[in-house]
Parts: C-alpha cells; sequence; structure tokens
C-alpha cells in the first residue's frame, strides 16, 4: 500500500478520462435529438437554467440549420454556455424540468445539444459580438472564472475596458481549474476563456492576487469599479485528528494537480477514503478510481435523501466502482511511520431538520475503521474570510454581503462563489451578468 | 375476418392496393417484386411515344425531421423499348394470374397511334388500360399528357378513339393541375370511359438550393416542374375525388384512388370518399413494397372492428357528410377542454390561442410548469389548441350547443339572428 502515480497505461489513462457524454457524432443524430423539441412556450427548461438561456429557441435554430443563431441565443445568455453543457447538473436543471419527463419519455438532450452549437462556434470562431466603442471607463475584476469572464465580457460589450487579475496562469476558475477532467479538458478550458476573450476589450494579468500582489485599495484607485469574484479557495478542515498525517489531501488541490499534471504524474493511494458526497467529492473519488486506486471509499454523515450531488453523479461513482458509506463521519486518521494507514469512522443516525432543512448526523457512539493509504479531503470549501475581512468588506462568515451586487465599500461589486458560498457554475454566469448590470448603472449614474 | 378482395370494372385482385403507373412498375423485375410481396395489382408505367429521361428525377420536401413529406419528380413516360416492355407485360401476367395488370397508355395525339398502341397491349393479355391525361411535365410540352386532361374537349376526343378500339375496360386517369376535375371527368364519361382515376400528380417546385440557388430537381445547373405527390397531397386528392363522388354524371363510373397513399387508413379515408381502390406509388418508393403487409392487415383488422364485411360494405359511407357550408348547423358549438392530469404544461395550446386565435387559455404562471386552463365563454371552438398539442386525447373538444335544432346560415339571416358583437 502505497500513494503512487503512473498506476496505469498511457492507454488506459486516455480511456478513463475520456469524454464522459460524448457530444453529437454528425449533424443528423443532433437533428433527430433537436426536431423531438416541443418548442415550448414559456418553457420549464428555460425557467430552469439560470442563465434563462432561451433552450426552445436555441434548439428550433439547429433545426432550420441556423447554428450561428443557435449559438448567439445560448452565448448571449450564458457566455460559458459551451463549458456549462459540459459541466452543468442539467439532471435537476433544464433537462430536469423538460415536459417530456411528465410524458415518462426521455427529456430532450439540451446539454447535448447546446454543446452541439456552442463547439461549432468556437472551433469556427464565430464572432458573435460586437464590442460597443470604448467609452473611456476601466473596471477591474478579480478572478477569471465563470463570474469574472462572465461580467467582463457584458461589460466590454458595452464599451468598457476590463482588466481582469488572475491569480492562476490561465482563466477560467473552477472550470479550468476544479472539474473532473472526463467532463472537461484543461485545453477545452484554454480554447472556452479564449473565445470569451476574442471580443476584445478584456485583457487578462496572470498570477496576480488579491491580497498578494494586487490591493483592493490601489484598484479603487486606479478603475471606475471594481467586480470581485475570487470564488471561495480554502478547503473545510475535518477538524479530527491526524489530518495534517501524509496522504490527507483536499480535493480541490488533488483535483487541481489532475488538470495542471499529466494523469500518470498524479500520485494516488491504493485505498482512498473520500470525505464528502458534493459534485467536488464525487469529482475526486472517481478520478481517484479512474487513476488506478484499487479501492476508494466515500463517507458521507448524512444519506442518499440529503446528499447535495445529483443522483446522475452518484451514479457516476457507483458504476466507477466507488463504495459508499452513508451515515459515517470521520473521526480520526491515523498512521504509521508518518503515513496514513486507518481511518477512524464514527456511525451516524438522522436527528432534527438542521437550518440547511436536512435533516442533521447524530453521532451514535459506534466506531469502526477502514484501512486506507489516502484520504481526500471534500467536505466543502471555505471563503477568503481573512481576505474580506481585512479589506474592510462586509461579509457573512466571509461570504460577501452585497446589496444589488455592490459591497458596502461604494464602486466595489462582488457576485459568484465569493457571495454565495459555492453554486454551479451556471449559477455563477448569472451572477456577473447580474454583477455587470449594476456595474453598468453605478458607471452611468 | 373480412374479405379484402376487389373487383373493379371486373377486373379482380386480392387486395384494394394497386401500385400507381411509376416508376416501380417500369420494369418486370420490380412487378414480380411487388407482386411477391402480395401488392393486388399494377398500372404498368405509361407506354407511348420515344423519350430519353433525364437526371436526377426527384426531390422531396422534408419536414420537421421526417423525409419525403411531399415529393416530385420529372420523368417521363417509359423510356424502354415497347417491344421490351409487352414482352415483360405478358410474363408478369403469366407469373401471377390473380393479379390485376393495367397498362397505362399515352400515345400521340391522332387516332392511328392510339389504336396501334391498344392493339399491341391487349395482345400481352392485360385487364385493362389506364389513360395518362395527367403528366404534368415534359409531355404537356408535346400536346400530351396534362395537356389532354386539361382540355374536355381534347380528351373527350381521345377517350371517343379509345373507346372505338379497346376491348378491356378504360380507366381515365385525371390531372389535378386544373381548376376542377369535373369538367374533364364528365367529358371523359360522356365519351364512354369505363372509370376514372385522381388524381395525378401538382405541378410543383419543391424548394430551391440555397448555395447554387438551383431550384429542386436539379439537372445541370436547370430544373423544371415536377409533379407533386406524396403525403403532402393526400388532403387535395381526397377533395378531388370528393368532386368527382358527388357530381351526376362522374358517379356513374368506379373511381380508382390516388394522391400520397401511404397507410390502410389514408386507403380507408380514399375509399369512404368513393374510391373503389386505391393506388400507391410514393410511399412504396420510400420504404419498398413490404408496406402492403400492414396496409392489408391494418385494413382488415378495420373492419373486423367496425363489422364490415367486404369494400363495398363502407366504400363511399363519407361522401354524404361533405355539404355545403351552408348546410352546415350553426346552433353545434363545442368548447375546448384540458384534461389536466394529461396536461404536460407545453403551453403550446396557449401561445396558438393567444397569438392566432381567440385569446381562450387562461395562463397561470409556476415555476416551472405553467397551469392552462380554457376559458369557455371565449373558446370559439375552432380546434387549434387540441391541433397543436402533443399529448393524445389531452384536449378534447366538449359539445355544448347553442340551441337543440339545427339552423343553417340560410335560416339564421332569415330569422334575423345575432352576429358577433366582437
Amino acid at each position: 500500500m502505497a500513494i503512487l502515480s503512473n498506476r496505469l497505461s498511457k492507454e488506459q489513462f486516455e480511456k478513463n478520462f475520456s469524454d464522459i457524454h460524448p457530444p453529437f457524432e454528425t449533424k443528423d443524430a443532433a437533428l433527430v435529438e433537436a426536431n423531438r423539441c416541443l418548442f415550448c412556450y414559456d418553457a420549464p427548461c428555460m425557467k430552469s437554467c439560470p442563465t434563462s438561456i432561451d433552450v426552445p429557441k436555441f434548439i428550433k435554430q439547429i433545426t432550420t440549420d441556423n447554428v450561428k443563431g443557435s449559438a448567439h441565443t445560448i452565448l448571449s445568455s450564458n457566455i460559458m454556455g459551451a463549458g456549462c453543457s459540459r459541466v452543468c447538473p442539467v439532471e435537476k436543471l433544464c433537462e430536469g424540468a423538460c415536459v417530456y419527463n411528465l410524458m415518462d419519455e426521455d427529456p430532450i438532450p439540451i446539454a447535448k445539444l447546446q454543446r452541439y452549437s456552442t463547439e461549432m462556434a468556437m472551433q469556427k470562431k464565430w464572432p458573435l459580438f460586437k464590442r460597443k466603442e470604448s467609452k473611456g471607463k476601466k473596471v477591474a475584476v478579480i478572478g477569471s472564472g465563470p463570474a469574472g469572464l462572465s461580467c467582463a465580457h457584458v461589460l466590454s460589450r458595452e464599451g468598457i475596458d476590463v482588466t481582469v487579475y488572475e491569480k492562476e496562469k490561465q482563466g477560467g476558475g473552477l472550470m479550468t481549474y476544479g472539474i473532473a477532467a472526463y467532463k472537461v479538458t484543461p485545453e477545452f478550458c484554454k480554447d472556452e476563456v479564449d473565445y470569451i476573450l476574442s471580443i476584445g476589450g478584456i485583457s487578462i494579468k496572470y498570477e496576480q492576487e488579491l491580497g498578494k500582489n494586487v490591493h483592493l485599495t490601489d484598484l479603487q484607485k486606479e478603475y471606475d469599479a471594481v467586480y470581485l469574484a475570487m470564488g471561495v479557495g480554502l478547503a473545510r478542515k475535518l477538524d479530527i485528528p491526524g489530518e495534517q498525517i501524509e496522504g490527507v489531501v483536499d480535493a480541490i488541490s488533488f483535483i487541481y494537480e489532475i488538470r495542471n499534471s499529466g494523469f500518470s504524474k498524479v500520485a494516488v493511494g491504493d485505498k482512498v477514503a473520500v470525505i464528502g458526497m458534493g459534485m467536488t467529492a464525487i469529482d475526486a473519488a472517481t478520478q481517484a478510481k479512474r487513476l488506478g486506486a484499487s479501492e476508494v471509499t466515500m463517507l458521507y454523515r448524512r444519506t442518499q435523501e440529503e446528499m447535495p450531488c445529483t443522483e446522475v453523479e452518484l451514479d457516476i461513482a457507483k458504476l466507477d466502482g466507488c463504495e459508499i458509506i452513508w451515515l459515517a463521519a470521520p473521526k480520526e486518521i491515523k498512521g504509521a511511520d508518518g503515513k496514513v494507514n486507518e481511518m477512524v469512522v464514527e456511525k451516524m443516525k438522522l436527528g432534527e431538520p438542521d437550518q440547511s432543512g436536512r435533516r442533521s448526523p447524530v453521532a451514535t457512539g459506534e466506531i469502526f475503521s477502514l484501512n486506507v493509504d489516502m484520504v481526500i479531503k471534500a467536505a466543502g470549501q471555505m471563503p477568503y474570510q481573512e481576505l474580506v475581512s481585512s479589506n474592510q468588506l462586509e461579509n457573512n462568515g466571509g461570504k460577501l454581503k452585497v446589496n444589488n451586487n455592490q459591497t458596502n465599500l461604494k464602486g466595489v461589486f462582488a457576485g459568484g462563489d465569493c457571495v454565495n458560498g459555492g453554486r454551479e457554475v451556471v449559477d455563477a454566469v448569472q451572477a456577473g451578468k447580474d454583477g455587470a448590470a449594476d456595474i453598468l448603472k453605478f458607471l452611468t449614474s | 375476418m373480412a374479405d379484402i378482395s376487389s373487383i373493379f370494372l371486373g377486373i379482380k385482385s386480392p387486395n384494394p392496393f394497386w401500385l400507381a403507373s411509376a416508376p416501380p412498375t417500369d420494369k418486370k423485375i420490380n412487378v414480380l417484386r411487388a407482386f411477391e410481396a402480395g401488392w393486388g395489382g399494377v398500372v404498368w408505367k405509361t407506354l407511348g411515344s420515344q423519350v430519353k429521361n433525364v437526371s436526377s428525377r426527384y426531390s422531396a420536401v422534408n419536414y420537421g425531421g421526417h423525409k419525403v413529406m411531399g415529393f416530385n419528380n420529372i420523368e417521363l413516360i417509359s423510356d424502354r423499348p415497347l417491344v421490351v416492355n409487352l414482352k415483360e407485360i405478358e410474363e408478369c401476367i403469366k407469373l401471377f394470374p390473380d393479379r390485376a395488370m393495367i397498362v397505362s397508355l399515352m400515345a400521340d395525339n391522332n387516332r392511328e397511334s392510339w389504336h396501334e398502341l391498344i392493339k399491341k397491349v391487349e395482345d400481352t393479355g392485360a385487364h385493362g388500360f389506364e389513360l395518362n391525361f395527367g403528366c404534368p411535365h415534359g409531355m404537356t410540352e408535346r400536346g400530351m399528357g396534362a395537356a389532354v386532361g386539361q382540355d374536355p374537349e381534347i380528351a373527350k376526343m381521345v377517350v371517343e378513339w379509345v373507346m372505338e378500339k379497346a376491348t378491356i375496360p378504360v380507366i381515365t386517369k385525371l390531372t389535378p393541375n386544373v381548376h376542377s376535375v369535373v369538367p374533364t371527368g364528365k367529358a371523359v364519361v360522356e365519351a364512354g370511359t369505363n372509370a376514372l382515376s385522381l388524381i395525378n400528380t401538382i405541378q410543383s417546385v419543391t424548394g430551391v438550393d440555397l448555395d447554387t440557388l438551383v431550384p429542386n430537381p436539379y439537372v445541370d445547373g436547370k430544373s423544371v416542374f415536377g409533379g407533386y405527390c406524396g403525403p403532402a397531397v393526400k388532403p387535395i386528392a381526397l377533395k378531388m375525388l370528393t368532386t368527382i363522388a358527388q357530381n351526376q354524371v362522374t358517379n356513374k363510373v368506379p373511381v380508382s384512388g390516388i394522391g400520397g397513399v401511404s397507410t390502410w387508413k389514408d386507403a380507408v379515408e380514399f375509399m369512404l370518399l368513393g374510391a373503389s381502390n386505391v393506388q400507391v406509388c410514393t410511399a412504396a418508393m420510400k420504404h419498398g413494397f413490404r408496406i402492403v403487409e400492414d396496409m392489408c392487415e391494418g385494413l382488415n383488422n378495420w373492419m373486423d372492428e367496425k363489422g364490415y364485411k367486404k369494400l363495398d360494405d363502407f366504400i363511399g359511407k363519407s361522401v354524404q357528410n361533405i355539404v355545403h357550408w351552408e348546410d352546415l348547423d350553426i346552433n353545434y358549438h363545442h368548447v375546448a377542454n384540458i384534461d389536466q392530469d394529461k396536461c404536460i404544461h407545453c403551453g403550446l395550446c396557449y401561445i396558438a390561442c393567444e397569438d392566432t386565435s381567440h385569446q381562450s387559455i387562461n395562463l397561470e404562471l409556476g415555476k416551472p410548469y405553467n397551469n392552462y386552463t380554457i376559458k369557455e365563454e371565449e373558446c370559439v371552438g375552432c380546434n387549434l389548441c387540441q391541433l397543436v398539442c402533443p399529448v393524445s386525447n389531452c384536449i378534447t373538444m366538449v359539445e355544448k350547443r347553442v340551441a337543440p335544432e339545427y339552423v343553417n346560415w340560410i335560416e339564421y339571416q332569415k330569422r334575423g339572428l345575432p352576429l358577433n358583437d366582437h
């Protein structure tokens, strides 16, 4: 038992990390599905999309050979429509609301059709948006994730000059660094960011981190407005003994590593425990398995009823061979020679509903142990509490407080995960649009 | 089990499904395959003057992902040597003596040519003729085909020539490229034709290629008007058939129904409106001859279900149900009803009614599903919502008579009953 890299052959890695939801192979295949769409009025799919993409319209446009129009329909509502078509939990959003579900028929594969149009737009580099003439106003955006880029794009369309400060070497935020590689590849993320930036008027300064080499007070002086979209970054600690032992990693770092290095270079244990049952936990568990771990066990304090991930995501983990233990809370991590070799777990039962409305886990006192050599923590991420507090930004446990997307500091706006604590990519895109709208009002008032 | 065998002008066939005169009936190999598949008869592709065909020959109209909703062709009559056709016709009759063999004819416009052709074809043992007065392309430029059918006088003259010579039954095929098929129909019945068939194809342009700007079908950068057929033309064919079935002169002869027949249901509709049998082409060209299996089985099952023992039990039964508008009952009224248990909340009924009809559907916003209900007092009973609803029997029309007695428009006016005030 050990944490090792290079567990599989190149071919196995390629197979394990190939596209989990492959695109339509042909135009005809896309048309079969597009033609099934009923073109609902005030469509439930559209109303279930946080960015309100006009789904019936873009699908209809595919059927009329107006794919350019289709891509424009999607991207004008959601500039990351290409990425969202791969990472959105559509089963609980657009596709989950498709009226075909009410006929017990398969819903329209909206995501796959969205991918069809947007991928063509990216491949053909269609210039779908034209930037208005520069208005001579400058806005700084912190973070080039979905919220930041979405905000920047809306602003640039309106003739605002935008500078984005990004702490990483590449844009895209969690889309680029925080999502399973079998959903989006780093190359795709780079192409998507490039396509978004092709409108012009947006410059990104890489490896510029707020609080380190960029300071809010300077930005406030230099720009007409600032948009904070730095997301959440810090993995939530388990606060149990043994958390510092070698072999305990957080899921965000683990996934970051997978996305930053080649698959063969990422070390993974033989027997891995993953703590948590959110989307990130699933992405970590499935990828640990796909990197060659022989056993992956997911531990969750509550039951399937309360889990944050969708059934579809859970099924991916199950199909990958991950074990799931419900009502199991980590108690202690033990090691030998400074390396993890045991995960001590306490059995839980469900108690009264907590603040989230979900029944809360209650300890039973019953203890059991798992023989593991790696523990991946995916118990959520924490907002940058220290950073925001030190900048005199009002916050709620690190989550920025905003009023019409503006923080307590005049001209400093915020949106996305750093405000809501962490939601879907598509929510962040909408936050960016909303933020941009309020910034535009601010700049013209 | 019902008897679906058919006798048309004394010509027997095991079922009322004939293949129309067209490319599928151009050669022995095709016709034998059709008979093996179970077709009741064929109308052999038109024989007549020497022609040469071009390529391409067909084009289609696709709709909503369905291919060949409509179809057109610019193929002329048979371009094979007459002797070869005659030899093959004879061979097919010998191999399948229980099937109907009708031969379509289009001779040059003189008595001698028609008489000569009739003689040669009768020698094959064919059971009947069908006179092609309908072909709308190519042949018309030579004064044949639809050029004959469009002029009752010429049509009458040609039928008279034919009847002088023919000793087997004669069907005259009518062109739909006229204001009404009745004048020519009457003329040829008066000239002695034993039966009518309709419709031939409708002159058409199926579309224009948006890259080359050349309309379809494409022949080296040019196109011509083609004959339109397939499911899209069925409603037009049914209307024309009904006018023939209702005319006191033309309804004295049997009619073979043609025009977009694709299924047993289409066939039954043609027969209900007066056709004694039907002819099929496009559906077979799209799917092959095997479609006749379900046509026979479906017809049989329907007849059993309705208690019809033989075809004559239902042929023509719907003819009387098409009347003049002025005979319709103005007191009849129905309103739409939406079955809320079946509704899938697609909103198609609502937007159709709201944008293009009478604003009779109430919208109750919901997330993500809206609820839709009928405003009965606003509903004019137009059926639009029911037609666009994707769920069977979700929207039904509920009868709400204005008054119990029958009142038609003439009577309505006479009595000075109220008109709409909105």
